[in-house]
């Protein structure tokens, strides 16, 4: 992982780079025979499609096999899923994921519209609105149907600042208050500045290998992919049979703990998707951790916080840490193995043995979730 | 310019025709040729009344291009009267706050612009039911 932020002297590939390089350290040197690149907004801030060959070229990777994914904000996790894929199927033995977004290049109105692209052109972004405004009309929704205070959810916010401070790859490491909150500047009402994830810089990578060629690898505990799952709603979030069910983060929850076979019980914590708060309320609703409308209920520290029922935003979450499109899955993942690995240091989940990654493309119009578990050696 | 990728949306964007599914009766809006409800065929074309009422909504400030000179302006979820949902702007407010379920209806507007010498996009936006004399 590289810090999140605004890397003005980085580019696109460098800052890849820089993660690929780390992640390869990390796990004594392994050369991959694929790449899978995970990217949002190249083509529109970058002037830059091909990443997967670009990546690959520049890490000194040629000959490998190389390809980009691209699903908006879940574009982390559905590269994650077709390594997976590959590793599982046998047919790869060492794959290397990386999700980079460079978006600093660019300020203010175009990149709002590049973001914008992830919704329905014709139907949704020609008439304005953009993603920040899909939270403003969940949220208005949420809290007219469940008769929620407005400022309910600013628990997530809160503690994903206060894990962020000892975050060193955050990109706000500075702690908020319920009063801070409470006065913020509004846009895209009822959404204040605070329920919003700063957009900035990042690359994050991981390196998935078949058991059997990790030999002599035993320097860092090894973490298993146990459960990994895409899956797709309505593009438009006015589609949606059910615009606060989340009925994709819903599926590809259900399939990925399945697979793992486990359930939400047994998740130790769950890096889940926070560009804007409303959504850590729907996505602990639809994965499971809260029944419909009651989201809103786990947002305080006894809750979610590093030593609550079911952590989130470990490190700081989208909302502090900082979003970074298509590479937050990646993130998310790698900061869960960390957490597994017990490397978490001041922001450790106490003995977690089982943790859930969920990014979310769009207003839930994709979803990918993952379920790590810890290998016994 | 993309002119052609809006002049081919015309019926839907100005005069808000969707389409009806012939086997099981789900109206359709914006068209999309296959019944979201039943997964059969559905390209029979149906008018909409353009009557409906909000949803949800927010207020826009920091606008991406080609909405800057909109900004700030209100975007709404719209509940048709046939079923159907849409994302659109609400226009014509005046002083009357927007609330959660009132009564909206659909009138022709500009969309955005792009620059001084760039394409008009038109297309439908809501205003508050007028009341029949």
């Amino acid at each position: 992982m590289t810090p999140v932020g605004e890397h003005w002297n980085t580019s696109l590939r460098e800052l890849a780079l820089e993660a690929i390089q780390a992640a390869r350290r990390d796990a004594g040197g392994l050369r991959p025979q694929a790449l899978y690149a995970a990217n949002m907004l190249a083509p529109a801030l970058s002037g830059q499609t091909h990443l997967g060959v670009l990546l690959a070229d520049f890490a000194g990777l040629r000959g490998i096999e190389a390809s980009s994914f691209e699903a908006a904000g879940a574009s982390g996790g559905v590269a994650l899923r077709q390594a997976t894929l590959a590793v599982r199927s046998g047919l790869i033995d060492i794959a290397l994921v990386v999700g980079v977004e460079k978006v600093t290049d660019r300020v203010g109105a175009s990149v709002d519209a590049a973001m914008a692209m992830a919704g329905d052109s014709d139907h949704e972004a020609v008439q304005g609105l953009t993603p920040a405004a899909q939270a403003g009309l969940l949220m208005r929704r949420y809290l007219h149907e469940f008769g929620v205070p407005s400022d309910a959810l600013a628990g997530f916010s809160v503690t994903a600042h206060a894990n962020a401070v000892h975050n060193p790859n955050a990109f706000l490491r500075k702690a908020v208050s319920l009063e801070e909150y409470r006065q913020a500047p509004r846009d895209n009402d009822p959404l204040n500045v605070y329920d919003a994830a700063p957009l900035a810089d990042g690359a994050a990578a991981l390196i998935l290998a078949r058991r059997e060629v990790l030999t002599a690898s035993a320097d860092r505990p090894l973490v298993r992919v146990a459960g990994s799952s895409v899956a797709i709603g309505a593009l438009a979030l006015h589609d949606q049979p059910d615009v606060l069910g989340l009925a994709a983060a819903a599926e590809s929850a259900r399939r990925a703990l399945q697979q793992a076979g486990v359930t939400p019980e047994d998740i130790d914590l769950f890096e889940l998707h926070d560009a804007y708060s409303i959504y850590a309320a729907l996505s602990l609703e639809a994965s499971g951790f809260a029944g419909r409308g009651q989201g809103w209920q786990l947002a305080n520290e006894g809750q979610i916080g590093l030593e609550g029922r079911i952590p989130v935003a470990t490190f700081g979450g989208s909302k502090a840490r900082g979003e970074t499109g298509g590479a937050t899955g990646l993130y998310q993942a790698a900061e869960v193995v960390l957490q597994i690995q017990g490397r978490a240091g001041a922001n450790q989940v106490p003995g977690a043995q089982v943790g859930m990654a969920q990014c979310l493309g769009g207003a839930g119009a994709t979803a990918s979730t993952h379920v790590f578990t810890a290998v016994e050696p | 310019m993309e002119v052609s990728r809006h002049w081919r949306l015309k019926q839907q964007r100005y005069a808000l025709v969707g389409e009806v599914c012939p086997s099981c009766q789900h109206k359709i809006f914006p068209p999309r040729d296959i019944c979201p409800d039943c997964g059969d065929e559905a390209r029979t074309t149906y008018q909409f009344s353009g009557r409906g009422e909000v949803y949800s909504f927010t207020t826009v400030r920091n606008a991406p291009t080609g909405f800057e000179e909109a900004a700030p302006y209100t975007v709404a979820l719209i509940k048709l009267d046939e079923g159907p949902m849409l994302t659109a702007q609400l226009t014509d407010m005046g002083e009357k706050p927007v609330e959660i379920g009132m009564p909206v209806e659909m009138v022709t507007r500009r969309l955005r612009s792009d620059g001084e010498r760039g394409m008009l996009v038109y297309g439908y936006k809501f205003r508050p039911m007028l009341k029949a004399a």
